[in-house]
């Protein structure tokens, strides 16, 4: 036999529900005016979300240590490009040079 | 990871065998030479899988950068936009997406019990909702350009009433951009879709045939985080694309 680590069904399907639920709970959220909270609370739901898929139907909870730091380097280095990318828009009108 | 040093040495030993004979030498016929064992060989399966996914997150995230930098720039043409989309076809994509991902992680789940008529069941369902979500896109693709919002030569956003007038539109500047970055970023989510049901076609067509085990099944596994990940893209298009403008009241 595999050596695979076998997950009951019941975690899946927990985990389903659990994605179906937020969709509705950020779906419900955004009809509010939150004012900026409006896209912080769809956010904080979106990465909940993406992380239960990573962990659980991705199954990288049981994923070698190898495997685990590749995914968190692939995540981490996206927000290398987010960070770098609006440090340079953010402040390109911090000093008045014609044409930026 | 744990039989990386206790393999080696039958490792070795296999590598002394001839490449032919498989199955003859007491290991598992599609355990290939240069792997110790089925739990390493998966593990490299999975490690490539997610090197491959890595690059898909910079792919996407350059798309995603563009549109952080675009909404800072044009928070109006945003939210106005945003309006305009239907956010109950978006929902309901969002539901259909989540759900073939359970039928994609149960297709795994029945691959490692070896249970072929689940694995093929569950390949069968994921590939009916991944077309489910493609035909929805269709009908939004088709709402978008009967009202004028592809950009370009053609952008006229217009709302047509009850007794068939057109009723002009007038949408902040941005939106043209708004609407590009739309039809980018979920197009190219779609071609992602629509090659994962190609993906998930052979892998049934493999399935039925019957040449995945509880022992051997890394197919399946890697098509299957490929599925999840491309679910995970929509996960975040849904609520940046559709919701900004939700509390305003859905036009789309």
């Amino acid at each position: 036999m595999s050596t695979a680590h076998i997950v009951p069904v019941r975690t899946y399907v927990a985990v389903w529900v659990t994605l179906l639920v937020l969709t509705l709970t950020t779906s419900w959220a955004a009809s509010y005016d939150f004012g900026f909270l409006n896209t912080a609370i769809a956010l904080g739901i979106a990465v909940t979300k993406a992380s239960l898929v990573v962990i659980f139907f991705m199954g990288v909870r049981y994923n070698t240590p190898l495997t685990k730091v590749v995914v968190v380097a692939g995540f981490f280095w996206l927000f290398i490009l987010f960070g770098l990318g609006m440090s340079d828009y953010m402040t390109r009108d911090w000093i008045g040079v014609p044409g930026r | 990871m744990a039989d990386t040093t206790t393999g080696a040495a039958t490792g070795h030993a296999m590598a002394t065998h001839a490449p032919t004979g498989h199955g003859a030498h007491g290991h598992h016929p599609r355990l290939q030479h240069h792997f110790y064992s089925m739990e390493q060989q998966l593990e490299a399966s999975t490690l490539g899988m997610w090197v491959f996914l890595v690059t898909e997150i910079m792919f996407f995230g350059g798309l995603f950068m563009a549109y952080i930098v675009y909404r800072t720039m044009y928070p109006l043409a945003w939210v106005e936009s945003s309006r305009e989309l239907n956010v109950l076809m978006g929902g309901t994509n969002t539901a259909v997406l989540i759900c073939s991902s359970l039928t994609m992680v149960l297709a795994v789940r029945c691959a490692q019990v070896g249970s072929r008529k689940g694995l093929v069941t569950s390949l069968i369902a994921t590939i009916l909702l991944g077309s489910v979500f493609l035909v929805v896109k269709f009908f939004e693709y088709k709402a978008k350009f009967a009202h004028g919002l592809v950009p370009g030569p053609y952008w006229d956003p217009h709302a047509v009433a009850a007794d068939g007038t057109l009723q002009r539109i007038t949408l902040p500047f941005g939106s043209e951009i708004f609407f590009a970055l739309y039809f980018i970023m979920t197009g190219i989510h779609a071609a992602h879709m629509i090659v994962g049901i190609g993906l998930m076609t052979v892998i049934l067509v493999m399935s039925a045939k019957g040449r995945f085990s509880a022992e051997y099944y890394n197919p399946v596994e890697i098509s299957g985080l490929y599925w999840h990940f491309v679910d995970i893209v929509w996960i975040f298009l849904f609520p940046l694309l559709y919701l900004l403008g939700y509390h305003l009241g859905n036009v789309g």
